[in-house]
């Protein structure tokens, strides 16, 4: 039998914009139930390789994939594949928190009903807020504008609502980069309560919070022709105490450029 | 302790306020055409108002009889403003139940489904529909869309009727909703529709429920565009509508608006003190009135259904 442990397999994914390659044979095995961080300097690929997981590339024109990506030993780039069903799998938290112009309530109702859900709206949302650790804050106001929320507020929001249509992998890029300190710690304990039920891949530029938030460690970087790669994948006290690479321990040791 | 030494040293900055005489000038400027649009709109309601009020002096009309009658043909003592609102109803209906829905669904085709390659192409042929002059709809409802209609409804719709008027004037309209409502959907933040695929959300469950309402409030203001436009709109009525009040919510009858009974009148003989020249304000004033209520009534459905973003 096949190691199962496996939420999301890579075989050569690389992603091209046009006859530009912006990201070349990533082969990366994501643990369920861990916390996988990309990492790498700004422009190496990261959130475009990121964003591949859930196919929403396929909203940039020109941009395509070649290689496998693996999920359930389906390939999510075949013929048959329906993106919305994949993405419906495959949450996503964004860069900076956007949340719906809607109530707080409707934020999280809304993406449940058009994935048809047909419980209890009141008890999904209150489970989805408490599992981002929102509700104490939001339960008197869930009627009130999700606008009226602090900016970490919103983004734990943003986490709710992917969670309440229960994906089976979350993506998060650079989750926190918008967000103050406290707010930033708060979502990295979220973290670590969400991986109990959910494979997180997250994209960083914040070398600490990858060290302490994650279980294993992508190292990206660009080559000569400005195409992305993993030069490095494995766990995250590897990476950071004994790489193998040059230039990972350049990078993460602050050597870097 | 002892302030460092460059600071003993300090340099003086001169921060005294200066007269900037390019910043006066220019504030001057802006505000003149500021007020300059605000008086002209005074100016028109004043001189609507007076002539308005000799039209309502005189013994015979009151109030009564202008709201609550329905024939109008003042020169023999009728004074039913509705014979001419119900044909201006009518015909605005009709064109916005055509130029609302093509409109949106259009803008929502140009702004979400449309390749940029599609976009460059239909766009500008929309809006050559808006730069054709409104006389020349006039009698492509006359001479091309009635005979059509007749083909189908015989003689139960009349040469001219109302029916036909309207829907080119949705077609004259359809454009400016559209093309407004595309700039108001464009402007919807990309990272909203993300959030939106990210969850596993159509391309239809996106435009219709996320960005839609988000973009209501520019929608809004072309919908109270389109409606003004359509009360407002003249040639294509008097030229397709009717030349007669006729108090008649029938699309297929024949009848004649506030702006074409205007200008019918208007263009012929009138001496300034007939009870048909002083009439003339009051049907404009009506007019004003009848823009401004639904003009409100849009303002206040936008604004209970949008959702602003921030």
């Amino acid at each position: 039998m096949e190691n199962n442990n496996y939420a999301i397999e890579t075989n050569d994914l690389s992603i091209h914009y046009g006859r530009f390659t912006a990201v070349k044979s990533v082969n990366m095995k994501v643990e369920r139930q861990k916390i996988t961080a990309i990492i790498g300097p700004s422009g190496c690929g990261k959130s475009t390789l990121l964003r591949a997981f859930n196919r929403m590339n396929d909203f940039v024109p020109g941009c395509f994939v070649t290689g496998e990506l693996l999920l359930d030993k389906q390939n999510l780039y075949g013929k048959t594949i329906d993106p919305v069903e994949v993405r419906r799998k495959i949450g996503m938290v964004f860069q900076k928190p956007n949340p719906f112009p809607k109530s707080i309530y409707e934020n999280i109702a809304w993406g449940a009903r058009i994935n048809g859900f047909k419980g209890k709206m009141d008890d999904l949302v209150e489970q989805s807020l408490r599992a981002a650790a929102l509700w104490d804050e939001v339960k008197d106001k869930l009627q009130e504008s999700a606008y009226a929320l602090s900016g970490g507020q919103q983004q734990r929001l943003c986490i709710a609502r992917t969670i309440a249509i229960q994906p089976e992998i979350i993506l998060m890029d650079e989750p926190a980069s918008a967000l103050d300190p406290i707010s930033t710690l708060r979502i990295e304990e979220l973290m670590q309560e969400l991986k109990k039920n959910y494979t997180i891949i997250i994209v960083t530029h914040n070398m600490q919070q990858a060290a302490r938030a994650s279980d294993y460690t992508a190292m990206m970087m660009i080559d000569d022709k400005r195409a992305g790669s993993v030069i490095e994948f494995d766990d995250t006290k590897t990476i950071f105490m004994r790489p193998s690479d040059k230039r990972t321990e350049d990078y993460v040791t602050g050597r870097f450029g | 302790m002892k302030p460092p030494a460059e600071a003993q040293n300090f340099r003086h900055f001169d921060l005294k306020k200066k007269f900037r005489i390019s910043e006066s000038i220019i504030q001057a400027l802006l505000f003149l055409a500021g007020i300059l649009s605000i008086f002209t709109t005074l100016a028109i309601v004043y001189e609507l108002g007076k002539e308005a009020l000799l039209f309502f002096n005189i013994p015979d009309v009151t109030l009564g009889k202008f709201l609550g009658t329905t024939k109008w043909q003042p020169g023999i003592g009728q004074y039913g403003i509705w014979a001419l609102v119900s044909a201006t109803l009518v015909t605005s209906a009709i064109a916005m139940l055509i130029s609302l829905p093509l409109g949106l669904a259009s803008a929502i085709y140009l702004s979400e489904y449309a390749s940029p390659k599609m976009r460059s192409i239909l766009k500008p042929i929309l809006e050559i529909l808006a730069g054709i002059p409104t006389v020349v709809y006039g009698y492509f409802a006359l001479l091309f869309i009635t005979p059509i209609l007749k083909s189908f409804l015989g003689d139960n719709i009349q040469v001219y009727n109302m029916l036909s008027a309207g829907l080119v004037m949705g077609i004259m309209i359809l454009p400016l909703i559209s093309s407004m409502s595309e700039d108001a959907l464009s402007a919807v933040p990309r990272s909203l529709r993300e959030g939106a695929y990210a969850m596993g959300a159509t391309k239809l469950e996106t435009s219709l429920q996320i960005v839609l309402p988000a973009a209501l409030s520019g929608i809004g203001a072309a919908i109270i565009i389109g409606i003004s436009r359509a009360v407002g709109e003249t040639m294509i009525v008097a030229v397709a509508a009717g030349s007669g009040p006729n108090f008649s919510f029938n699309p297929l009858e024949a009848a004649e608006t506030m702006t074409g009974h205007i200008a019918r009148i208007s263009g012929g003989d009138l001496s300034y003190n007939s009870i048909d020249y002083t009439s003339l304000f009051a049907i404009a004033l009506m007019l004003f009135l009848v823009t401004l209520i639904l003009n409100l009534i849009s303002q206040w459905v936008v604004n209970k259904f949008r959702e602003q973003y921030e």
